[in-house]
């Protein structure tokens, strides 16, 4: 039992840090690049791919043993695209606003490499639990990282958090950050400082093992 | 951006430089990422994109604007389009490797991975949402996809260049691919405004 | 001993790129001096804060990484003094430190320093201050003093939010653009000052005349084309000074004859069409920059016709 609960929890840890979507696997650029102009954007996104990744996950794993292997990508596409009609159609009902704000990077989800990635690779090779929690793992994990961008952007480029002001009257905002360029340029760099300090633990765990 | 205001040669140039697939609009950034590192590959990938991008434009209309408008079944659109992509591209990849095999075997290997280019379902569904007709949809899936080929090509020969250069070894690969994106998305910045 | 293997032109030795730099910084002189005449001391501290920023940045780098420290090349205080002439005097004293930090940290460290970056890093940095502020960094005041003269056709205007006086300056004589009396940016308004740089690089073999002339011949001949003096073209804005320091760049133009011809042409062309029809008054630091991403592949293209070659792997 308690073995299992370790298992979950490393495959839920897993999306968050060692297999984070979008500074270490670095799929699903496209969404990440152009909506996370504001930290909302970036929530907004995020519980969007989130619900679709869980939902995917969890069906695929179910009717993995009926699907015969030559039709699985088809197969695995006509699930997520259900999924993501789903959440343009409930978007549009009931946040109107943000779903105008992703615009057709909702819809986009379906190419999401991310998605059909773990579909592919994990819910088609696990049960129904694990695929879950993999799905809420790697949604989490893909929301973080496009919040943190977003916040970045936010603040650096608009003076503002979550719409709030937050810099000073006398600050003016950099407004490359929420123009194109800056979605670019603060992923990049954050992806190196990633990296940065990926390799340091690494190097620095690795001295503790030799010694 | 109506065709029938600015004329042929201004949607393109509104098309390639103004709103460029990746560089503005963020469109088929996997691909301009990840075959981005040598000219010539670079080269083959943006011309398998402009062929399926001209004709996925051509069907995804089509299919909207004959089948799915008239039954009342818009919300079908996503999943109607992601298929008539796979489709296209498996039938653009059975015709060529059968009639055109030259071709083939210069953009075949690139054709699989058009399907989940998203610059190419962008490009129909952005299609439907500005309410394009034939002609207008077309162009903009094969203006764009040139607009996506300027952009990986040069980026494939900044790359190249950079090749020996000492980046720092954490910026090396995708981050600082990212960071000259970033850059020439800079240079884009000035032709808006253009059309 | 290791070995660097880069990307040609291989002329950066030690010397020779101190030499170089050195009459670089030489033939921006005049135009530092002029302009620190008109503008005042607001634009003596502009220009000050960018080179010395940019030498510090450049510094502090090398010291972090544990690289060997080439501050002595004089490359990053050429960047800051570039940096400082391109930015009208009265900005805030911040963005000449921002733009240098994102010229020397983010251009050029980053990608490995003098001779990997793919863009001219003072120019980079402008258009990012100008795409971040743009009011401060398109509101020139007019020169405090005037050379040669008590009056200008401008006098009575304060500031002016354009430095392509093309269409609505139309009345200053071609006398006051030569001279400088004119807003615009420090080092770019006096044209007789560039000039002088222009032939002291010449003199030297600093560079040689294929980009400067091709770009700035291509405006004058645009502009004709469009129906605006072609002359006043090339006299207002910074086509003369990018034309002259900022198109030049080894590092990040074409190799070879034929292409550096091609760049400049291109360059031209782009100016006047941003000038003529974009969203942005003045086009000369886009132009370049966008044609610095399109170096490589000209260096590819124009190499084979140069030489006549067929062979694919030379």
């Amino acid at each position: 039992m308690s073995k299992n609960d370790n298992n979950l929890r490393g495959v839920f840890i897993n999306g968050i840090f060692n297999e984070n979507p979008i500074f270490r696997l670095v799929l699903g650029t496209c969404p990440t690049l152009a909506v996370t102009t504001s930290a909302m954007n970036g929530i907004g996104m995020g519980a969007a791919a989130t619900f679709v990744l869980i939902g995917s996950n969890v069906v695929i794993s179910l009717i993995r043993s009926f699907i015969p292997n030559k039709v699985r990508i088809p197969a695995f596409i006509v699930v997520i695209c259900t999924f993501v009609t789903m959440v343009q159609m409930l978007m549009q009902a009931y946040l109107p606003a943000l779903y105008d704000s992703l615009g057709i990077f909702i819809p986009l989800i379906v190419v999401n490499c991310l998605i059909l990635a773990r579909a592919e690779a994990f819910a088609a090779k696990n049960n129904v639990v694990r695929s879950a929690v993999d799905g809420v793992g790697m949604g989490l994990g893909f929301t973080l990282s496009l919040t943190l961008i977003g916040i970045i952007r936010e603040i650096i480029g608009a003076g503002t958090l979550f719409g709030n002001q937050l810099m000073g009257s006398g600050y003016e905002p950099m407004l490359l950050l929420v123009l194109a360029p800056g979605g670019f340029i603060v992923y990049g760099l954050l992806l190196g400082i990633i990296n940065a300090i990926g390799e340091r633990r690494k190097k620095n765990s690795k001295e503790v093992t030799s010694a | 951006m109506r065709l029938s205001e600015v004329g042929i040669l201004l949607f393109m140039v509104d098309c390639i430089l103004c709103n460029n697939y990746i560089f503005s609009r963020f469109l088929g950034c996997c691909p301009f990422l990840g075959v981005s590192s040598k000219v010539e590959t670079s080269i083959g990938m943006g011309l398998a994109v402009t062929f399926v991008m001209g004709l996925a434009s051509l069907f995804t209309w089509a299919v909207h604007e004959y089948v799915l408008m008239p039954l009342n079944l818009t919300y079908l659109n996503t999943i109607a389009f992601i298929f008539i992509i796979a489709s296209l591209v498996q039938f653009v990849e059975m015709f060529m490797k059968k009639s055109l095999p030259a071709l083939y075997s210069a953009l075949g290997i690139y054709l699989p991975l058009i399907t989940t280019n998203c610059a190419v379902l962008g490009a129909a569904l952005l299609n439907i949402q500005s309410s394009y007709g034939l002609l207008e949809s077309v162009l903009n899936g094969v203006f764009g996809a040139l607009g996506f080929m300027l952009a990986i090509v040069i980026m494939a020969g900044v790359r190249e260049r950079l090749e020996s250069s000492d980046i720092p070894l954490p910026f090396k690969g995708f981050s600082i691919s990212l960071v000259i994106a970033g850059m020439m998305s800079v240079a884009f910045l000035g032709f808006k405004g253009l059309v | 001993m290791k070995l660097r293997v880069s990307h040609g032109p291989h002329l950066f030795t030690r010397e020779t790129t101190q030499t170089l730099m050195l009459n670089v910084l030489i033939a921006l002189m005049p135009a530092t001096l002029v302009g620190i005449y008109l503008f005042g001391t607001k634009a003596a501290l502009v220009i000050a804060v960018s080179v010395v920023s940019s030498v510090l940045f450049e510094l502090v780098w090398q010291l972090l990484m544990k690289k060997r420290v080439t501050v002595m090349d004089l490359s990053a205080a050429v960047t800051g003094l570039l940096l400082g002439l391109n930015l009208p005097c009265n900005v805030p004293l911040w963005m000449p430190v921002l733009g240098s930090a994102i010229a020397i940290l983010l251009v050029k460290q980053l990608f490995g320093g003098l001779g990997h970056n793919f863009m001219n890093p003072a120019l980079f940095a402008r258009a990012v201050l100008l795409a971040s502020w743009p009011l401060h960094m398109t509101t020139y005041h007019l020169p405090e003093r005037l050379l040669f003269g008590s009056e200008t056709a401008l006098s009575g205007v304060d500031t002016v939010a354009s430095a392509t006086p093309l269409l609505s300056l139309g009345k200053l004589t071609n006398t006051d653009l030569l001279i400088g009396n004119i807003p615009g940016s420090i080092g770019e308004v006096c044209k007789v000052a560039i000039i002088i740089g222009f032939v002291y690089l010449m003199f030297t073999k600093t560079i040689t005349w294929h980009v400067p002339v091709t770009f700035i011949g291509t405006v004058i001949i645009m502009s004709y084309l469009i129906g605006v003096d072609g002359i006043k073209a090339v006299l207002t804005g910074g086509v003369l000074f990018g034309a002259v320091f900022m198109a030049t760049d080894y590092v990040t133009n074409p190799m070879y004859r034929l292409g550096q011809c091609i760049f400049g042409v291109m360059c031209g062309i782009i100016v006047v069409v941003i000038r003529k029809y974009g969203g942005y008054p003045e086009g000369v630091t886009y132009a370049i920059i966008f044609m610095n991403c399109l170096s490589p592949l000209i260096d590819r293209y124009s190499k084979k016709k140069i030489y006549g070659e067929v062979k694919k792997s030379v």
